[in-house]
């Protein structure tokens, strides 16, 4: 058998992406015409000033929110063309996502919060419990299982969030500014979680404004006034191969 | 996602807010209970209603002059004048020319009097019966001490009585009743049993009468009463078999038409009854206390249930991050709406169940100090839990399609 060069397929293709607030006297343009292709594996880190479009352009990636014009295809698919029960779908098992205010519901126990994606999912008992648990234990909180996520400091409670992002094992882990109510060493660590994770194989956006953090993923992508002002690959070894339409069905089989 | 994880979704909400969860339940409890608690007390009375009235066994009818429940227009109380007196004549004849019967009694009333015995007397509320051998069974109050009236005692109108309970108690307390001689309206009578005690919750007499012989009475008392109208007797009539009595009433009426002269296209100049009946006429009577009872209950339901509304409503609102959360994980719009449609059927029905309670509790109040049986109605409990679940439903729909509504952008941002 001939030896194939190894493909990264795209996981998402973005454009000419527009978001427009209508605040009524006047529009806010948060994006205009972003345009992005990321791939399995890249580990990227979108970056500008507040107020830039970092969350507009996560929340669209997220299936959270619609783009006003331009297309996203996820997988393949068209995000604009998805009822509101696929969205859900797409955001219970392509997405995980991790908030800078961590999100957590908080008269829940640990366990039961990192295990709702899986009940939205229609997952049996037992099983949740152990993806539930192997997550848990991958984020470094297996004693802290049945406890309240106000019993635990805001590393902790982050650790929590990525834990649920990541049990379904997600295409993507959409982080927007992770480290941002964390003081450094903190957020070093969950820098450290997010390395691990990617190392494994997880596709991670990463929003951020400190260059410290921004320099753990291998893609930065800085934004101005809801456009792209630079795409910058850090190192090559995980950059695409733009895929054909042939080759592009061979990946569809993942989705 | 299943049913299960969705009701523990939703107790866990309900705990996780308890003072809002109390508050919810106030009304519903409120509603709740007081419309068992009126259909309770209703049905502590109808069981108690229908237990005494079945004085009359269930084989048994009766016939009389006068109606038992009584007249609705003048003009028949002005025919019924008119109608001829039953007499003994009539008992035997039935007696005789009915095949499906086999106990057929006479009695006749009288109210007001005092029984003396050993300088001892009884107030002036006993009553006077004079009757027959058939009297016990016909009426189910059984003589406990002593011996029944017997066909010699009516045959030769002795002067014997069998006496009430109470009265028993309250002359003899020390001695055997038993073949002492009471007075009585100035008559003389030599006791020759006691009945059984049978209280009553209506405040009946049934432990405060003298039985004596039918024939008795008519010789002391005469034919005709101090108002000129002729003695009248009522006949009570026990069918062979519970099933024939509708067979017996009807050949008795037959043999009593014929002996009263009745014309077939005339209607019947007596009155016939069955406890059935009298139990019939008191249902027909409570339906309209029912029926207003639902009604109040169903308005206070409906209140309960916008203030059902109005906090589910406020608590959609406090909880709009929450469901951004939910909705950023991969719950889905029906998702969302059945956790929250599921948490107010639950509240309302944790109310019910109170409510329920609390009416069953409340309804049986007054058989603390009366002799009436304690009651609880399950089938309103039933309607109670359905009525409940309809508005949670009903009232929880609004706000749980509002909750599942919620962009999740929009919802995530809510602070
Ligand atoms: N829901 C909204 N309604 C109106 N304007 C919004 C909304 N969300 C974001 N914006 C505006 O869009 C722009 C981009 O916002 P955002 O994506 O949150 O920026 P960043 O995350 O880079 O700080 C900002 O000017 C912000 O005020
Ligand atoms: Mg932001």
């Amino acid at each position: 058998m001939a030896v194939i060069p190894e493909i990264k397929e795209t996981t998402l293709s973005l454009n000419a992406i527009d978001k427009t607030y209508d605040m009524g006297v006047e529009q806010v343009h948060a994006l205009r015409g972003v345009s992005l292709d990321i791939c399995r594996n890249e580990y990227i880190a979108i970056m500008g000033a507040s107020g830039s479009g970092k969350s507009t352009l996560m929340n669209i990636i997220g299936c959270l929110d619609s783009p006003s014009a331009g297309a996203y295809y996820l997988e393949g698919e068209n995000v604009a063309a998805m009822s509101e029960n696929q969205l859900s779908e797409i955001r219970n098992r392509q997405i995980g996502f991790v908030f800078q205010t961590f999100n957590l519901i908080a008269r829940a126990s640990i366990f039961h919060n990192v295990e709702l994606p899986m009940i939205y999912g229609g997952i049996p008992r037992g099983e949740r419990r152990r993806y539930a648990e192997e997550a848990i234990t991958r984020v470094g909180l297996n004693d802290r299982i049945k406890h309240k996520p106000n019993e635990l400091s805001g590393g902790q409670r982050q650790r929590v969030a990525i834990a649920r992002a990541l049990v379904f094992n997600p295409s993507i882990i959409l982080a927007d500014e992770p480290t941002g109510n964390l003081d450094s060493r903190t957020g070093g660590e969950i820098m450290g979680i997010l390395d691990e994770l990617h190392a494994a194989g997880q596709t991670i956006i990463l929003v951020t404004h400190e260059e410290e953090i921004a320099q753990h993923a291998s893609r930065v992508i800085r934004l101005k006034d809801g456009e792209v002002e630079s795409d910058l690959r850090v190192d090559d070894t995980d950059a695409c191969i733009a895929p054909s339409e042939s080759l592009h069905l061979v990946g569809g089989a993942t989705s | 996602m299943k049913l299960l994880d969705a009701l523990l979704m939703s107790f866990q909400a309900i705990l996780g807010n308890k003072l809002r969860s109390v508050l919810t339940l106030v009304g519903i409890v409120a509603g709740v209970a007081s419309i068992i608690a009126v259909m309770t007390a209703i049905s502590v009375m109808q069981v108690t209603m229908e237990q005494e009235m079945s004085v009359l066994g269930a084989q048994v009818f009766q016939l009389q002059k006068w109606p038992a429940g009584g007249f609705s227009t003048p003009e028949e109380r002005r025919a019924a004048m008119t109608w001829p007196p039953f007499t003994l004549e009539h008992a035997n004849a039935i007696r005789e020319q009915v095949e499906t019967v086999d106990l057929v009694g006479a009695e006749i009333w009288d109210f007001g009097y005092a029984v003396e015995y050993a300088g001892e007397s009884t107030n002036e509320n006993i009553s006077i019966c004079g009757g027959t051998p058939e009297y016990p069974p016909n009426n189910t109050h059984y003589v406990g001490l002593g011996r029944n009236l017997s066909p010699m005692d009516i045959k030769s109108a002795r002067k014997v009585a069998i006496i009430g309970f109470a009265i028993g108690q309250r002359l003899f307390p020390f001695v055997d009743p038993i073949g002492k001689t009471i007075r009585m309206d100035g008559y003389k009578y030599q006791v020759i049993g006691v009945f059984d005690e049978k209280k009553s919750a209506f405040g009946g007499n049934f432990d405060n009468y003298v039985l004596i012989p039918v024939t008795t009475y008519l010789k002391s008392y005469g034919m005709i009463d101090p108002r000129g109208f002729s003695r009248s007797v009522n006949i009570t009539v026990r069918a062979k078999r519970p099933e024939l009595i509708r067979d017996a009433q009807a050949e008795t009426r037959q043999v009593v038409r014929r002996m009263r002269g009745v014309k077939p296209n005339e209607p019947d100049n007596f009155d016939v009854y069955s406890s059935e009946s009298m139990i019939q006429e008191f249902n027909a009577m409570t339906q309209g206390v029912k029926a207003a009872a639902f009604v109040i209950g169903i308005i206070a339901l409906v209140v309960a249930g916008i203030g059902i509304m109005n906090i589910m409503l406020v608590s959609v609102t406090e909880r709009t991050k929450e469901i951004g959360i939910r909705k950023s994980l991969g719950a889905k719009p029906r998702n969302i709406l059945s956790q929250f449609l599921l948490e107010a059927v639950i509240l309302c029905n944790i109310g019910g169940v109170i409510g329920i309670a609390v009416g069953f509790g409340l309804g049986n109040v007054m058989t603390l100090f009366t002799e009436f049986e304690n009651n609880v109605p399950l089938e309103w409990a039933a309607i109670g839990i359905l009525f409940c679940s309809a508005v949670g439903i009903g009232f929880g729909m609004l706000p749980a399609i509002r909750a599942s509504r919620l962009h999740p952008i929009d919802a995530l941002r809510f602070e």
